[in-house]
C-alpha cells in the first residue's frame, strides 16, 4: 500500500522522532510511505476554541492536501478523530461534504491502521520495558480504541505491560484548556501522573504525542524517574 | 395579555418548528426498553427466586409462609422477639387476619387518621399491591394499602404480599394498576425497595435516613 | 473577562490546591464506579437500553407543547392544579401565593434543584415561612448556608467530623464520629418538623403526560413524607420533565438509580395523580404543579443543543467528570455543576457571562460515555465555544486564531515560524508570554530538536 503519512504539526516542529518512527514501522512492514509537505496543521486548536471559520478552511486544505491519497496514517488519535469525526461536522451543508467524508473513510490512527487494517499485532519490535498504557480520550471515546494499542505492546519481546489505575481518565491536556485553565490541567496531570508512577511501569506509552507532551512535561518537572514514548517509537524500536 | 400558559407554549411551538435530530443510536433496535433491562426471571420460580436475591442485596427480610395462618404467627414472633409496643394497620383481608392477639397494642388508620398517633408508632402493616421480582420492590397505593403514611413514618414497614402477586418487572406492575383501578389511578403509587437509605455522609451507606429502617415482606404461598 | 469568570479562576485555583480534599473527593466517587459497573452488567444490553431512554426523552422534548398540555389536563383531571410560570419571579409569586391562601407556617421541602435555581427558600423565608431541608445532604448544606456541593450528593464534600460538629452547634447533640448516628440525628430532630408542616414542596424527576402523574425518585423517604402529611402538596418542576407514557418510566427510573447511584433501583420511586382521593385515609387535600420556563424555551429553540433538555438529573456526568473532581461543585458558581450544568448555564444565564465553563473541559468525553439519556454533552460544550467566538470573541482570540489560520495555510511560512520557535525558545521561555509561561510554570517542554520532521524527510528523501 501507499501509506501518505499524516504528521501533527507539534510531532513535525517539537518531536520528529514519533513521524520518523511511524514511517519506519511502516517501510519495514514493505508500505511505500510518502509525507505530501503541503501539510501543516489539521486546525482542532481553533476548532476547539470555537473559531470555526479557521478550522474550516483547515479541514478544506486537508481535503487538498491529501487528494487521491489511497490511505491516510497519523500517529496522532485526538488529529485523527478531528479529521475523521469533525470534519465532516464542520463541513456540513457544504458542497465538499462528501470529499470530507471519502476522506475519512481512508483515514486512521497508527495502531489502529496495523491491527484494524492491516490485521498485524506483531511487527518484530523489542524492548525491554515494563510499560503502562495511557489511554487518550480522543483514542479512547472518538476512535473507540483500548484494545489495539495493548495488543501491539504485548507482541514487543521483552516488554512486560502492566495496567495503571485512572487508565481511562484524561490527563489533562485539552489543546488550548492545558493553559487557559492551567490550575485544572495541572492539578488533573497530577492525578494521572501518580497513577502511573504506582503501576511501577519504567516507560508510560500513549497513542496521542499531545497526551505525551502533558504527561511528559509534568513528570519531568516533577522529577519522576518514569519515561515518556510514544507507541510508534515502541514499534520502531529493535 | 395573554397568561404564562400561553406564553409559554407559544415558545414552545416556535421553537419546535426547527426539528432536532435523533440521538446517536448505537444499537438500533425495535424491540422495548423492558427488553434491555436486568433479568427478571421467565416462570414464577424464576421470578421468585430473582426477588429473594434482591431482596437480600436490599436488605429487606424476606418470610416465606405457606399461609395467612403462619404468616399470623411469623408477626406475632417478630412482635414479641423485637418488642414492638405499637403497631399501625390497615383493613384489608390479608392485614386483618394478623393483627388479632399481637402481643403490642394495635390501631388500623382507616376511620381516624391521626398522623401524631401514627408518629408514636414502632410498626406499620400493610398489604401490597404488587411484587416487582426484577428490582425486588414492593407496590403500594393510597387506595387499597393503608393510605400514604402508613408505609413510610413508622420505623418499621412489615408487608403481608402472596407469591401470586410476584409479577415480572415494573411494565408488568403499571399494566396491572392499570386494569385494577382503570382511569381512577391511586392519589399514591409507591415502588418500596429496600429499606429507607442514605449515602450522604462520606458515601457511607446507612438505612433509615427518613423511612422506615426495617422492612419485612411475609411473603404468604 | 466576567466577573463569574474570574471568580470561577480563583474559585478553581483554590480548591485545585486542596490536595488532600481532592483526594477526598476522588475516594468518595471511587466506589460509584464499583457498584455502577456491577449493575449495568446485570442489564441485557445497557447500551439498547440507553437508545430506548434517549428515545423516550426525545419523543416528549419534540412534541413538548402536546406532551405539556396532556400532562396538564390529566394532572387537573385528577383534581390537582397546574400553574405556569414563565420566569423563577412568577415561580416565587405563584408559590407564595399558594402558601399564604393555604395560611401556613411551616413548610417542608424535599430535594429540588429548580428551587434552588429560582432561590425559592431566601423568598419565602423572607416571607416569614419557617422553611426545612428534609433531604439529609440538604438538610447540612442548609444549616451550613451553602448550596449542594452535587445536585444528587449535597454534601459530599464533608467529612463526618464537619457535621457532628455543625449538629452539635445547631441542634446540641452530642459529638460523634458515626455516620448511623449522625443520620438518626438528623432522623429524630426531623420527624416531628414532618407531622407540623402545612405546605411540603418538592421537585418531580418526571411528569407523565398519559396518566397526569408527578413521578419522584429518592433514597431516604423524606420525599414521600414531604408529600404525605402537609395538607397542601406543591411540586415545581421544569416544563422538559415530561415523558410521553407511564411504561416510559420501566425503562428511565433503573437507568436513573444505575447511573446516577450504581444501584438497581432508588429506594423510593413514587407517582403521584392527584390530592387524596375520597376513601384515602390521608394524603394533602390540595395538589400544585408549578411548570417553570425560565429560559428552557430558549434552549429548546436550539435544534443543536435541545438534547440537554433530556437531562434526567441523575449526576452521573459529575460523577465521572475529572474536571468536577478536581475543582468541585462550588467552583461553578451556579446551581447545575458538571458537565451538564457546563452545558446549560450559558443558555439559562447567558452566554458572555457563562461560556467559560464550557472552556473549563478537556473534552474528554467521559461525561458523553455516562448519559443514560446519550446528550451529546462534550461536544455541547464547543458548540458553546463556537457560539461564543461568533458572538463575543476578544480581538486577542480573533488575532491570534486569525494568524493561526494564515500561518497554517502557508507550509513554507509554517515551517519557517516553526524552526524560529524551536531556536529561540531558550530564550522565549525566560519572557512573560501568554500560554508559554503558563505551561512552563508547572510543566516542562521537551528539548526542541534542531531539525523538524519535514527537515528530516527532506534529508534522507524518499
Amino acid at each position: 500500500m501507499r501509506v501518505s503519512l499524516f504528521i501533527p504539526c507539534f510531532v513535525d516542529q517539537l518531536t520528529p522522532r514519533v513521524g520518523l518512527a511511524t514511517a519506519q514501522v511502516l517501510r519495514d512492514l514493505g508500505h511505500d510511505v510518502e509525507f505530501r509537505e503541503a501539510q501543516t496543521c489539521c486546525g482542532q486548536p481553533s476548532y476547539n476554541s470555537g473559531h470555526w471559520d479557521v478550522a474550516r478552511a483547515g479541514a478544506l486544505r486537508a481535503l487538498d492536501v491529501f487528494r487521491g491519497a489511497e490511505v491516510v496514517v497519523g500517529p496522532s488519535a485526538s488529529c485523527v478523530a478531528m479529521m475523521r469525526k469533525f470534519y465532516p461536522e464542520l463541513l456540513a451543508g457544504h458542497p465538499r461534504l462528501a470529499e470530507a467524508k471519502d476522506l475519512a473513510a481512508r483515514t486512521f490512527e497508527f495502531g489502529e491502521f496495523l491491527v484494524r487494517k492491516l490485521g498485524i499485532e506483531d511487527v518484530g519490535a523489542k524492548l525491554d520495558a515494563k510499560v503502562t498504557y495511557h489511554d487518550g480520550c480522543h483514542g479512547l471515546r472518538e476512535l473507540g480504541l483500548r484494545e489495539e494499542p495493548r495488543r501491539l505492546l504485548r507482541a514487543v519481546r521483552g516488554l512486560s505491560l502492566v495496567e495503571s489505575e485512572e487508565a481511562e481518565t484524561c490527563c489533562g491536556f485539552g489543546g488550548m484548556f492545558s493553559v487557559k485553565f492551567p490550575m485544572i490541567s495541572t492539578a488533573m496531570a497530577q492525578v494521572k501522573c501518580d497513577a502511573l508512577v504506582r503501576s511501577g511501569a519504567d516507560l508510560v506509552v500513549s497513542s496521542d504525542p499531545s497526551c505525551l507532551l502533558q504527561i511528559g512535561g509534568y513528570l519531568t518537572r516533577e522529577g519522576k524517574a518514569i519515561r515518556t514514548l510514544h507507541l510508534a517509537e515502541v514499534l520502531a524500536a529493535r | 395579555m395573554s397568561s404564562a400558559r400561553e406564553d409559554i407554549l407559544g415558545r414552545i411551538r416556535e421553537a419546535l418548528r426547527l426539528p432536532a435530530p435523533k440521538p446517536h443510536l448505537k444499537a438500533g433496535s425495535d424491540k422495548p426498553g423492558r427488553a434491555w433491562l436486568p433479568e427478571a426471571g421467565e416462570t414464577q420460580v424464576d421470578r421468585l427466586g430473582v426477588l429473594a436475591e434482591n431482596l437480600t442485596k436490599l436488605r429487606a427480610q424476606l418470610v416465606r409462609v405457606p399461609d395467612l395462618a403462619a404468616a399470623k404467627a411469623a408477626l406475632t414472633e417478630l412482635a414479641r422477639s423485637k418488642g414492638w409496643k405499637r403497631l399501625a394497620y390497615h383493613a384489608h383481608p390479608d392485614t386483618a387476619a394478623c393483627t388479632d392477639g399481637l402481643p403490642c397494642e394495635v390501631w388500623s388508620v382507616d376511620q381516624n387518621f391521626d398522623k401524631h398517633h401514627l408518629e408514636s408508632c414502632d410498626v406499620g402493616l400493610t398489604s401490597c399491591e404488587a411484587i416487582v421480582a426484577q428490582t425486588g420492590s414492593i407496590l403500594v397505593s393510597s387506595a387499597t394499602n393503608g393510605g400514604r403514611a402508613l408505609s413510610i413514618l413508622p420505623h418499621v414497614h412489615v408487608v403481608i404480599g402472596r407469591a401470586d402477586q410476584v409479577v415480572g418487572d415494573l411494565t408488568d406492575a403499571f399494566a396491572l394498576m392499570r386494569s385494577r383501578h382503570g382511569d381512577r389511578l391511586p392519589s399514591m403509587l409507591s415502588f418500596i425497595t429496600g429499606p429507607s437509605r442514605t449515602g450522604d455522609i462520606e458515601r457511607i451507606l446507612v438505612l433509615g435516613a427518613h423511612g422506615p429502617k426495617e422492612l419485612v415482606l411475609i411473603l404468604v404461598g | 473577562m466576567s466577573q463569574p469568570h474570574d471568580q470561577f479562576l480563583a474559585d478553581a485555583t483554590n480548591a485545585t490546591a486542596d490536595a488532600p480534599q481532592r483526594d477526598f473527593l476522588r475516594k468518595a466517587l471511587g466506589g460509584y464506579y464499583n457498584s455502577r459497573d456491577t449493575q449495568k452488567a446485570r442489564y441485557r444490553d445497557w447500551e439498547h437500553a440507553r437508545d430506548a431512554a434517549a428515545l423516550a426523552k426525545w419523543n416528549a422534548v419534540n412534541r413538548l407543547d402536546r406532551t405539556l398540555t396532556t400532562f396538564a389536563a390529566n394532572f387537573e383531571r385528577n383534581g390537582g392544579k397546574v400553574h405556569w410560570a414563565r420566569d423563577g419571579a412568577e415561580a416565587r409569586a405563584i408559590i407564595s401565593q399558594i402558601c399564604r391562601e393555604a395560611g401556613a407556617k411551616a413548610v417542608i421541602k424535599s430535594k429540588c434543584m429548580t428551587t434552588e435555581e429560582i432561590h425559592l427558600n431566601d423568598a419565602l423565608e423572607a416571607e416569614g415561612y419557617g422553611v426545612v431541608e428534609s433531604d439529609l445532604g440538604e438538610f447540612i448544606q442548609q444549616l451550613r448556608k451553602e448550596p449542594p456541593f452535587h445536585f444528587v450528593f449535597p454534601c459530599m464534600h464533608l467529612k463526618r467530623e464537619a457535621i457532628s460538629d455543625l449538629f452539635t452547634k445547631h441542634l446540641g447533640t452530642a459529638a460523634t464520629d458515626s455516620p448511623e448516628e449522625l443520620t438518626m440525628i438528623a432522623r429524630r430532630h426531623l420527624r416531628q418538623l414532618y407531622v407540623d408542616a402545612d405546605v411540603g414542596i418538592s421537585g418531580a424527576n418526571f411528569l407523565v403526560a398519559e396518566t397526569g402523574q408527578v413521578s419522584i425518585t429518592e433514597n431516604e423517604g423524606n420525599a414521600r413524607l414531604t408529600c404525605a402529611l402537609p395538607r397542601v402538596h406543591i411540586a415545581l418542576a421544569g416544563i422538559e420533565k415530561v415523558i410521553d407514557k407511564l411504561d416510559d418510566l420501566a425503562v428511565l427510573l433503573p437507568m436513573l438509580a444505575t447511573a446516577g447511584a450504581g444501584q438497581p433501583m432508588t429506594c423510593y420511586n413514587t407517582l403521584y395523580a392527584g390530592p387524596r382521593q375520597p376513601g384515602e385515609p390521608d394524603g394533602p387535600t390540595e395538589f400544585h404543579v408549578v411548570l417553570l420556563d425560565n429560559k428552557r424555551t430558549a434552549l429548546l429553540a436550539d435544534p443543536e443543543q435541545r438534547d440537554a433538555l433530556h437531562c434526567i438529573r441523575c449526576g452521573a456526568c459529575l460523577n465521572v467528570c475529572p474536571i468536577f473532581k478536581n475543582i468541585g461543585g462550588f467552583a461553578y458558581g451556579t446551581t447545575y455543576q458538571g458537565p451538564i450544568g457546563s452545558v446549560l448555564t450559558p443558555h439559562l444565564r447567558g452566554l458572555k457571562s457563562w461560556n467559560h465553563l464550557s472552556g473549563a473541559s478537556s473534552l474528554c468525553g467521559a461525561c458523553t460515555e455516562a448519559c443514560p439519556v446519550r446528550i451529546d454533552l462534550h461536544h455541547h460544550l464547543l458548540h458553546n465555544r463556537r457560539n461564543a467566538a461568533l458572538a463575543h470573541a476578544s480581538w486577542f482570540d480573533r488575532i491570534f486564531h486569525g494568524a493561526f489560520g494564515w500561518v497554517i495555510a502557508r507550509p513554507r511560512l509554517f515551517a519557517l515560524g516553526g524552526r524560529i520557535f524551536r531556536q529561540t525558545l531558550p530564550l522565549l521561555r525566560r519572557l512573560p508570554l501568554p500560554y508559554l509561561t503558563t505551561w512552563l510554570r508547572t510543566r516542562d517542554l521537551p528539548e526542541p530538536p534542531v531539525r523538524s520532521f519535514r527537515d528530516e524527510w527532506k534529508g534522507s528523501k524518499r
